[in-house]
């Protein structure tokens, strides 16, 4: 009863930057929406659906490949591809964005070497123009296949092995256990990372701005500074969040009678198949390839940035800039993961029909551009603290200023705005692979709700916990918009510097700043991927 | 698990802790700022060296600053909004945030048409956006105003950034103010059809794809090639091929933007606040947006820095600033509608 009244009333705060934003919709000036119409429109959704789908499908294709072949095959090279393949998620699309720019556009290196070498000039020959939706569908890929790896990855490996040997003495060879034995079970997992991944391709901003497609993001943003439109604004991202609530809704939909918990709980180590030959040349290619692309080029681009730069790049409140970015990431990490506990097993418990959608719209916050989050989280605090301090000055005579905006707690009430989804869905897939036979003999043992939950879910669960951490960790680390628009004075992160100098279009300085991002975000990367392949280990 | 919701409810604490504390300290003043902390921190340090005002400092995007003002109400510990436009300053007075401010030194130091008609806000440095070409390759004698460059002779020749930018919507309103909606829309659209590629990257990428051979004359704003111009050797290199020409000099002169300042209503602050701007019209403030950005000042009479100075003196143009604010709107739509993305 207190966990559905608790859930009840986060649902209402978690909605209300929604609402606020969807209220908007009917407007009776509609003078700017009907401009949007007759020009834009048409632009900004057809953009937006193309590059969501083409990273959806791009993620899914490497994550998934990439997690199979570290989780169920053995190749040189595996065990350090297991947590390599992790590290493009600390980097920022927008960075890896300037970094490949820097590197392909016209007038980078490359292009220019071609053109020194053969006598070309402009027009002479042809070069895939990287600022493209082509190429924004690369950057999102190669940083976001990470999600779509790291969940199904967790799900191969905890896939009951018993599963995987029936279908081998069904006659079954490695391919086709893949397809129709082991894909389909993990599809919680990869439809988690993949929508995870087109989520937040719809919210980027910095990558698209740069390279200069109009978008639904961009749009909204344009309409809103460009066109003085806060209406428009949110009459866009209400379109936006309509588009994002048919296709979460359409995916649970689709899979409405489907059970995925695991009939056994008896692991054996996973007996990997050795690759040979080609198979094993094509398999280390491709993890190197994923890793070059994703986070070795890019990382190296600005190391060369940085030496060239020398140690005066360094501002003087680098260390207090990282003290400043970690200690947000990790509270923020736990107070969103403590959210999505009490949401997951709420949903486990309540049977109730209204409990999904709820969670679901609750959870939109992630395909949402920060800036738009951001405002939505800043009217209801506002205006929470101006009525706190009205009520106070009329009664007591005493002014309570404004307690919650421009305090560190309305950055974490819009992190969780953004982020619950990433924990909640983690959380929640690795619920659902959990029998509900295991707490039914617990309440037969005289086990109440919170014992269940402390001392048999969270510690099988112990893997998803940590992987919503991370990913929630890093995530805050790179996030952007929502830090510029509610920090506190004076309250700088290595996110918010590297933006700066980026938006001055003084790419070089950012290196230091990037490349700190990279390397705060790489240390839990690590430590994750070791204890998610421990979680199988210490059963087999 | 114990361990971990300990640790919550402490952080929650010590996060609302450091909230409001101490951001209506006396002598001190509250800055939100659309120039970037590396563009006006160091001279708020100066100016707290002299006057012993501690100055607090958030940036961020213009819009987004105002309206968190806004929404803040009178509660706001705002005492100053500085942005980087003056459409942005129009548009905080429109929102009624601002204080009628004014002295006889900022009067003596600001020339009028830099100055709100009603006293809510004043520029503080100049934006020009000038047209650049490719040292020899292009002979100036070719260029002379922005309205020429809807010439067909520039068919795939010219690079601009996006729409999206405020400095090309601020130029877009400023045409539409001089020659009418009618005739800018032409203009628009003839310019889109001479663009040399699909509006894309920064100012600086555009003086990079003039020097490479994509185009021959690129729209910029002068403090990006000046930057260029102190940057790496690369960058340098890149930049010493690029001349700068003044559009529109035998007419209304070049297109200026501003970036300056206003005093929030609830301010409580109002005599330092008044104090600060005065400062930054000063001629210390002044000298150093030109050698740190390669902005102009407002004022005449200003030491240049070498490279603001070997590009020599151009005729702004004056038209009231207010107007480009006004405008901004129309300007973009009028861009939605050139396909001009």
């Amino acid at each position: 009863m207190i966990l559905r009244l608790v859930m009840v009333l986060l649902t209402f705060v978690l909605a209300t930057p929604l609402i606020v934003i969807v209220s908007n919709l009917v407007d009776p000036n509609g003078e700017v929406l009907s401009h949007l119409i007759d020009t834009v429109l048409a632009e900004y959704l057809t953009n937006s659906f193309i590059i969501m789908i083409g990273v959806g499908l791009g993620t899914v294709i490497l994550g998934v490949s990439a997690a199979w072949l570290t989780s169920m095959c053995q190749f040189p090279g595996r065990s350090i591809f297991e947590w390599a393949l992790l590290l493009p998620m600390a980097i920022p699309a927008y960075i890896i964005a300037y970094s490949y720019t820097g590197l392909l556009d016209f007038a980078g290196p490359i292009q220019t070497f071609l053109r020194d070498t053969f006598n070309l000039s402009y027009g002479d020959y042809y070069f895939p123009e990287i600022r493209s939706l082509g190429g924004a569908i690369s950057m999102l890929t190669l940083v976001l296949f990470p999600y779509v790896y790291l969940l199904a990855r967790a799900a191969f490996i905890n896939q009951s092995i018993c599963v995987l040997d029936v279908s081998r003495t069904l006659g079954y060879g490695p391919f086709r256990t893949f397809k129709t034995v082991a894909l389909p079970l993990a599809r919680p997992a990869i439809i988690a990372g993949a929508s995870i991944a087109m989520m937040e391709t719809l919210a980027d901003y910095g990558t698209v701005e740069y390279f200069g497609i109009a978008t639904f993001t961009t749009g909204i943003l344009r309409t809103w500074y460009g066109l003085d439109s806060a209406v428009g604004a949110s009459q866009l991202a209400s379109i936006l969040l309509i588009f994002v609530f048919s296709l979460v809704f359409l995916e649970q939909y689709s899979r409405r009678h489907a059970r995925y918990h695991h009939t056994s709980q008896r692991h054996q180590a996973i007996d990997r198949i050795p690759l040979l030959g080609k198979a094993k040349v094509s398999a280390i290619l491709f993890c190197s390839a994923l890793v070059a692309f994703g986070f070795l080029i890019p990382a190296a681009q600005f190391l060369t940035w940085w030496i060239s730069l020398g140690s005066e790049a360094i501002s003087s409140d680098y260390l207090q800039l990282i003290t400043h970015s970690v200690e947000l990431a990790l509270i923020s990490a736990l107070f969103i993961l403590a959210v999505a506990v009490i949401f997951a097993y709420g949903k486990r418990l309540n049977k109730s029909a209204w409990m999904n959608p709820v969670m679901r719209i609750s959870s939109l916050g992630y395909a949402m551009p920060g800036t738009v989050v951001a405002i939505g989280v800043l009217i209801p605090l506002t205006w929470f603290d101006n009525s706190l301090d009205s009520f106070m000055r009329e009664t007591f005579d005493i002014s309570t200023g404004l307690l919650l905006s421009g305090s560190l707690a309305g950055l974490l009430f819009a992190y969780l705005i953004r982020f619950l989804t990433l924990s909640l869905q983690t959380v929640d897939s690795g619920l659902e692979r959990i029998k509900h036979s295991m707490e039914e003999a617990a309440k037969t043992m005289g086990y109440g709700h919170r014992e269940i939950l402390t001392k048999i879910h969270l510690p099988i669960l112990r893997g998803s916990l940590l992987t919503a951490i991370l990913m929630v960790f890093v995530d805050v680390l790179k996030e952007l918009p929502a830090t510029l628009v509610l920090r506190p004075f004076d309250f700088n992160t290595l996110a918010v510097k590297a933006f700066e100098l980026a938006s001055d279009e003084r790419l070089m300085e950012t290196a230091p700043y990037a490349l700190t991002i990279v390397a705060v975000g790489i240390v839990p990367v690590i430590f994750l991927s070791r204890s998610i392949t421990k979680t199988r280990d210490v059963k087999s | 698990m114990k361990s971990i919701s300990r640790m919550l409810v402490a952080s929650l604490i010590m996060s609302l802790s450091v909230s409001a504390a101490n951001v209506f300290a006396a002598d001190s003043l509250n800055v939100y700022s659309a120039r970037k902390e590396a563009l006006i921190k160091p001279i708020l340090d100066d100016f707290t060296k002299e006057t012993g005002i501690k100055v607090k400092l958030i940036t961020g995007k213009d819009d987004a600053l105002l309206t968190r003002i806004v929404k803040e109400g009178r509660n706001t510990p705002a005492d100053i909004l500085i942005t980087t436009d003056a459409g942005r300053l129009h548009r905080a007075k429109e929102a009624n945030v601002t204080a009628t401010f004014s002295s006889p030194l900022l009067e003596k130091n600001i020339p009028a048409h830099y100055r709100d008609s009603d006293k809510q806000w004043v520029g503080l440095s100049l934006r020009a956006r000038p047209i650049m070409y490719v040292k020899g390759r292009i002979d100036p004698k070719e260029l002379s105003t922005y309205e020429a460059l809807a010439d067909p002779k520039w068919k795939k020749r010219i690079c601009i950034r996006s729409s999206n930018n405020i400095y090309n919507q601020s130029l877009v309103a400023s045409l539409i103010k001089h020659n009418g909606e009618e005739a800018t829309q032409q203009w628009a659209k003839s310019l889109v059809s001479n663009l040399a590629r699909k509006p894309q990257g920064g100012d600086r990428d555009q003086i990079k794809a003039a020097v490479a051979g994509l185009c021959d004359v690129a729209v910029a704003n002068t403090y990006y090639l000046a930057g260029m111009l102190n940057a790496d050797a690369d960058s340098q290199a890149i930049a010493q091929q690029i001349a700068v020409f003044w559009p529109n000099q035998n007419d209304r002169g070049t297109h200026v933007n501003v970036s300056g300042a206003a005093i929030i209503k609830h301010s409580k602050n109002q005599a330092n606040a008044l104090k600060l701007i005065e400062y930054l019209s000063g001629d210390h403030a002044q000298q150093w947006y030109a050698e740190k950005n390669g902005e102009y000042p407002v004022r005449d009479n200003i030491k240049m820095s070498s490279t603001l100075a070997a590009w020599g003196n151009f005729k702004a143009d004056t038209l009231s600033l207010s107007e480009l604010g006004r405008l901004n709107k129309d300007a973009v739509m009028l861009m939605d509608r050139a396909g001009w993305r």
